[in-house]
């Protein structure tokens, strides 16, 4: 065996094994963002007695829709305050999921936010004094991008986690209901 | 007919032929295993513990039910027990009565089975905080309650004891064990041995610290409780502690072997099964995974999780200990049953314990003493190379090791274990072990976990699938004495049902997707299979009606951490949901719903 041979062996040995090496998900961080509107539910799931309207959405929701760092900031929040322990990545687990299109105590940003801060009582914990009003919003948007809801170009194109679903720019946003999108 | 036979063909479990057993060399009558006598009285034909008596055998002595007339079982009555989430627990019955515990909010019915129909008599409704389904790890399960004296006993989500009349449902003691607030939850079945009712806390995944007390049966009032980690005086480790390997000797090792205060928040819960030997006085149990997951920030052996205690009935003091993954690696509790029999050894018998662990591992024990005897695989295994049975110690596969801050891809057995907390049933029979069990691998992303009272503590991104052949579940008859398997048969999906075997040869369990199965306890042949209205992870029983004829009863209720994503709506999309284990079972929600249905069989008159 003449050992130019032997060498080119051992590349194409190297190769394969290299190519065998790679054997992790595929990753689409730079697949086309999906398209941004959907329609919104035909009913609403609160009664509103007298006029059927929700009451206006909380004038800090536009500080915090949207805006990237804040949903950045809660991201790593979600992490260190051990939502994800419950909630996972959006799927649930002990809590409920987040990335679909159901919300037990409704899923417009000031109904999160109140969420996170008095708890509910089938188990969600009550972050009320644990942290701050700033922190409440910033975990509560979020939560709305686990479902796809904010502007893509406002959240992370890169998970925090190692082994997630897709990230969120590729996350498909879930149709809200009326009572859930009214004002926004 | 012709009917009947093709459809048993298209059944999607494959059956592997068993290879002969060869005639063991030993003088005994039965060269088999067989129960440990002290702890498995003759059978009265009720079903009042989980484990059916003290060794946990989960044998029916009854033989009306044979692989010759199973075909002909047909349903005798039903009864929905108002829940849906995951019903892992067994009925009860005694006498003419039938107990059944929900899932929370732990209702505890009683259902007459002198009247036809079976109506409710009583059902007592513990009022357990419904915030505690917020702590709760994998789904609000509850694994059974106990029967004795008169008295039903059972535990609630929120970390009650309860004792309730048997005859008019009517409490006669509460205690309160657990504390929600930080993180604990009982969720197992309580053991009532030598005039207490013992009792552990669950919540491995919480930072909670694990412990397990006894109960003054009479007056609910604690006579000892134990911890699993701390120091010795916690632990109950006094002068009569002789652990059979060197690794567990030591003053103070429940704090030596953590970072500093570590153990305070290490797990090493109790919530699973004990069994007692009445004879020796001692009652066996194993403790669950250290906390967090995430092993880089627990460094040590991190005494006394994954591992098995035997203890003083009486005093609760410490008499051995067992650790099966020392530093656990990957979720490992050692909470699985504990079944007491007694092997040929030479020409007289060995008292030892039988534990298809969590790791993998068949273990065979001497009980009086913990000395392993062997630790055979049984499913599995690319994350240890064995058990040196010098040391007693898990011998670890160190690529295999999650570290934190990447991923460790392509561990074998997964964290739900070669097998979780459904249990096994032995057959002093056929002196065979018949292991419900999984075959999954995953991929474990640690990172830091944070310590904050009441919310989970684990650190890992877990995603579960199939392991080697791409069945998920697994039905395996296991010979504790030759150490092989004598059949198995390949299931879809997990197997998160108990087993129950009969001294008429059929062997019961159930599937996720809702088949409840009997097969025929030598060569695992499926004799008979009844569809149910949700995935079944409950305990098969079998007993004597008021009209002396065999009841074989189950209940259907898929959930628990295999079937979270049912009983929970999970969302597929996510690899990492309920601890990982929705990527295993992605396809579940298409195959079975949630509910909560008592399905009751007989032979027809």
């Amino acid at each position: 065996m003449s050992s130019r041979f032997r060498v080119s062996c051992i590349a194409i040995g190297v190769a394969a094994l290299a190519l065998t090496a790679c054997d992790r998900e595929e990753r689409h961080n730079r697949a086309k963002p999906l398209g941004e509107t959907v329609p919104a539910g035909e009913s609403p799931d609160t009664i509103y007695p007298g006029s059927g309207v929700p009451p206006p959405l909380d004038a800090r929701a536009a500080m915090y829709d949207n805006n990237a760092p804040a949903i950045a900031q809660g991201q790593w929040l979600y992490t260190q305050m051990n939502c994800v322990g419950c909630h996972s990545h959006g799927g649930g687990g002990m809590g409920p999921p987040l990335m679909d299109d159901e919300w037990r105590y409704g899923g417009r940003i000031d109904q999160i936010a109140a969420t996170i801060a008095e708890g509910r009582p089938n188990g969600m914990p009550a972050w009320r004094g644990k942290l701050t009003q700033d922190q409440i919003w910033q975990l509560a948007a979020y939560v709305r991008s686990l479902s796809g809801q904010p502007s893509k170009d406002a959240v992370s194109s890169r998970p925090d986690e190692m082994s997630g679903p897709e990230p969120e720019t590729l996350t498909a946003r879930e149709p809200q209901k009326q009572s859930d999108a009214a004002e926004q | 007919m012709r009917h009947g036979r093709r459809q048993l063909g298209l059944i999607s479990a494959v059956i592997v032929p068993a290879s002969i057993p060869v005639s063991a060399q030993s003088t005994l009558a039965q060269p088999h295993a067989i129960s440990a006598a002290s702890a498995a009285p003759q059978d009265n034909g009720n079903w009042e513990m989980p484990g059916k008596n003290y060794a946990s055998t989960r044998f029916s002595a009854m033989r009306q039910i044979t692989p010759a007339n199973v075909r002909k079982l047909g349903l005798a009555f039903t009864f929905s027990t108002a829940t849906t989430h995951g019903y892992e627990a067994p009925p009860l019955v005694v006498g003419g009565t039938m107990y059944l515990i929900t899932p929370f909010p732990n209702y505890l019915y009683a259902l007459d089975l002198t009247k036809r129909g079976a109506p409710t008599k009583w059902v007592f409704k513990p009022k357990p905080v419904a915030a505690s389904q917020g702590v709760a790890c994998c789904d609000v399960v509850n694994r059974g309650a106990v029967y004795d004296k008169g008295r039903i006993f059972f535990n609630t989500l929120d970390g009650q004891t309860f004792a309730v009349d048997a005859g008019s449902g009517k409490m006669i003691w509460r205690t309160r064990l657990g504390n929600i607030q930080k993180g604990e939850t009982i969720t197992m079945a309580p053991l009532v041995a030598a005039g207490k009712v013992l009792v552990g806390n669950a919540g491995g995944e919480m930072g909670v610290r694990g412990w397990i007390a006894a109960l003054d049966e009479g007056s609910g009032k604690i006579a000892w409780k134990a911890f699993n980690t701390g120091p010795d005086r916690d632990v109950l480790i006094g002068p009569r502690f002789k652990p059979p390997y060197p690794s567990d000797r030591g003053r103070d090792l429940g704090v030596k072997t953590w970072p500093p205060e570590a153990w305070k928040i290490g797990g090493a819960t109790v919530w699973g099964w004990i069994s007692y030997d009445p004879k020796l006085g001692l009652i066996y149990y194993g403790t669950s995974n250290p906390g967090p997951w995430n092993p880089d920030q627990r460094p040590g052996d991190n005494k006394w999780s994954t591992g098995v205690f035997a203890r003083d009935v009486n005093t609760g003091q410490a008499v051995w200990y067992y650790q099966s993954s020392p530093h656990d690696l990957f979720d490992h509790d050692d909470i699985n049953e504990i079944i007491l029999a007694d092997i040929p050894w030479g020409n007289s018998r060995r008292p030892v314990m039988l534990r298809p662990a969590r790791n993998g591992y068949f273990y065979v024990q001497d009980r009086r003493t913990g000395q392993v005897l062997s630790a055979t695989p049984y499913g599995y295994i690319n994350s240890s190379r064995g058990v040196d049975l010098r040391s007693g110690r898990l011998i670890p596969v160190a690529e295999k090791e999650p570290k934190q801050g990447r991923v460790t891809r392509n561990i074998c057995p997964a964290a739900p274990g070669a097998k979780d907390w459904n249990p096994a049933a032995f057959s002093p029979a056929t002196g065979l072990v018949y292991i419900p069990h999984l075959n999954l691998c995953m991929d474990e992303g640690a990172l830091e976990a944070n310590y904050i009272a009441g919310t989970p503590y684990v650190g890992a991104d877990v995603k579960m699938y199939a392991g080697p052949g791409g069945n998920r579940g697994v039905f395996t008859a296991w010979d504790p004495v030759r150490r092989r398997k004598v059949f198995e048969i390949k299931e879809d999906l997990p197997l998160w049902s108990p087993a129950l075997a009969t001294a008429g040869g059929v062997v019961f369990y159930g599937t996720m997707d809702g088949w409840f199965k009997a097969i025929d306890a030598t060569n695992g042949r499926l004799l008979w299979r009844f569809k149910t209205g949700s995935g079944i992870i409950g305990q098969p029983i079998s007993y004597r009606g008021p009209d002396g004829r065999q009841y074989i009863a189950v209940v259907a209720g898929v959930g628990g951490w295999a079937g979270a994503i049912v009983s929970g709506k999970l969302d597929p999309r996510d690899p990492t949901a309920a601890l990982g284990f929705v990527n295993a079972v992605k396809d579940l929600p298409k195959k079975t719903t949630a509910g909560g249905m008592l399905y009751v069989f007989a032979l027809p008159r």
